[in-house]
């Protein structure tokens, strides 16, 4: 399995499956089969996999952790650009297609309903972490700088959450499933942090991430 | 002496030796055509997703009526594959896959509290209380969504004036059927039910409000409330309980569902007002199914002629 995640071959088909969401929109927007709210559809269903990717990415470093499988580390800059991907099909549905760019009506919203406060919130956060996604920005930034700007993905990740949870009418089941996972994976990392700082008391806890940070 | 002899093995019983010698292939043969099947089957589904509507009958329309909009009718398609209806689960994709199995025959509405006669109508006599007319309704989700519909029903005072309600009487209370043998997934509607709603006596009594028990000349399917609901055009489509058993005339507001689950949110008038704000989105605007952009929400829901005479002087704000 590692051999095949450290094969340079891996990356086409996981980037083919991350479009797969996508490809499904396509494939029902040729057959007419985007029910009868189609930008209902387009919206939640774009906004689903936003946060999937969110989750899915939070997930990279606690799964290389727990199955000892460091090379996972080469698809976390793909995955989370699929979030942001996903993120801005989802924002720009709202903004082109839902509202129509009325302005004004939309700033009303941002202010006044706190669901979309929130999620207006979330895919804000993003677009800093999408433009510091390649190997020029980590050189930049430095390695702390960086790690730290980019634990920005906890706010987001929360905030899709909520973002979520005020939007349902009562059925709450999956906002918490989603939150519960982002709950998880926090906790996870905090778990690794406080196991880090125990093992190496003296000296500063390298940071983890940064160290394999994908440069390829 | 008897001799027992072994039974005899018909030829047709006997495996054909080709058979015998491949039956490894033969079981990966026979394992993979039903593999293959289910995934074909599965394949299916997805690329020609069934389209479940059972086969209605006809509805007989005695006339038409003056309450009609002249609109253009939604696609029945799309009524009956977009709605609401918790019972049935909570997507809007969801009522059409799963009410089917929604027995709605032999179906009883009993109808009591503060009546002079307390009755038990069969939904055929239910049915034959009035002529049935044609009416062209708008409907407006609370969720901002709305659609036309050609619904097949009378005047919902008839069944009152049928009753007769005393004096004392101030409220109409509604029930929906609820068995969750047949309605697994009510147990995840997040929503207290059995669903109940309930209308001010004079709300009842409007013409407007409509019994009804089937729409595009056709009986109710399933999912869209079958065999009887009330439809109340004025007012957000979760007002117009589906799927109703039982009806009581009582003295105080009856408890209704939405409000019982949130009564920040969803008040026991519920009528449709572009000017009151669901508290998490705006009912300024809305979209008709069918349509790119949203059209601006009329008060009433466009029947501020016929109605708002109920409510004059009370703060809309306040009886939201």
């Amino acid at each position: 399995m590692r051999k095949v995640l450290r094969s340079k071959w891996i990356k086409l088909p996981v980037f083919l499956l991350c479009l797969g969401p996508v490809s499904e929109l396509a494939w029902r927007a040729l057959h007419h089969d985007l029910t009868a709210n189609p930008i209902e559809f387009i919206t939640h269903l774009t906004g689903d996999w936003t946060l999937r990717f969110v989750v899915i990415t939070l997930a990279v470093t606690p799964a290389r952790k727990l199955l000892h499988w460091p090379e996972l580390i080469r698809f976390r800059r793909m995955l989370g650009l699929f979030a942001f991907f996903y993120g801005l099909l989802h924002f720009s549905t709202w903004i082109g297609v839902d509202k129509f760019f009325a302005w004004t009506e939309m700033l009303h919203d941002v202010r006044k309903r706190p669901f979309i406060t929130a999620g207006f919130t979330g895919f804000v956060l993003m677009i800093p972490l999408a433009l510091t996604s390649t190997a020029g920005w980590i050189r930049r930034l430095g390695g702390k700088r960086w790690l730290a700007l980019h634990r920005l993905v906890y706010v987001t990740a929360a905030a899709g959450v909520v973002h979520y949870y005020w939007l349902v009418k009562s059925d709450v089941r999956k906002p918490l499933f989603y939150g519960a996972l982002v709950a998880l994976l926090f906790a996870l990392r905090v778990g690794f942090w406080l196991a880090s700082r125990r093992s190496r008391p003296a000296g500063g806890a390298i940071p983890s991430g940064i160290t394999t940070a994908e440069t390829a | 002496m008897l001799i027992k002899r072994a039974v005899e093995i018909r030829s047709s019983e006997v495996t054909p030796q080709w058979l015998y010698v491949n039956r490894r292939q033969f079981l990966t043969g026979a394992l993979g055509v039903t593999a293959g099947a289910l995934v074909g089957r599965a394949l299916k589904d997805v690329v020609w997703p069934a389209q479940r509507v059972q086969a209605e009958s006809t509805l007989k329309v005695a006339q038409k009526s003056p309450f009609s909009t002249n609109e253009q009718v939604t696609p029945f398609n799309d009524v009956t594959h977009y709605n609401n209806f918790y019972e049935f689960g909570v997507e809007k994709e969801a009522p059409a896959k799963n009410a089917q199995r929604l027995r709605t025959s032999p179906w009883k509405v009993k109808v009591g509290g503060l009546v002079e006669k307390t009755r038990t109508f069969s939904l055929e006599e239910l049915q034959q209380l009035a002529p049935l007319e044609e009416r062209i309704y708008r409907h407006r989700c609370v969720e901002a969504w709305s659609i036309v519909v050609p619904w097949i029903g009378y005047s919902f005072n008839t069944l009152l004036k049928e009753v007769m309600p005393k004096p004392e009487a101030k409220f109409v209370a509604f029930e929906s059927y609820y068995d969750l043998g047949q309605m697994p997934l009510g147990r995840y509607a997040g929503i207290p039910l059995p669903y109940v709603e309930g209308l001010r006596l004079d709300e009842a009594m409007h013409p407007l409000a409509l019994l009804c028990f089937g729409m595009y000349g056709q009986t109710l399917p399933n999912q869209d409330g079958a065999p009887v609901r009330m439809v109340l055009p004025w007012k957000y489509g979760f007002k117009s309980i589906k799927s109703l058993v039982k009806i009581e005339l009582v003295k105080k507001e009856p408890p209704t569902t939405w409000n019982l689950a949130n009564r920040d949110e969803y008040g026991f008038y519920s009528n449709v007002n572009p000017n009151v704000d669901h508290p998490r989105w705006t009912q300024a605007k809305e979209r008709r199914l069918g349509d790119f952009f949203r059209r601006p929400t009329l008060m009433f829901n466009g029947y501020a002629d016929q109605v708002a005479s109920l409510y004059s002087g009370m703060d809309l704000r306040k009886y939201f």
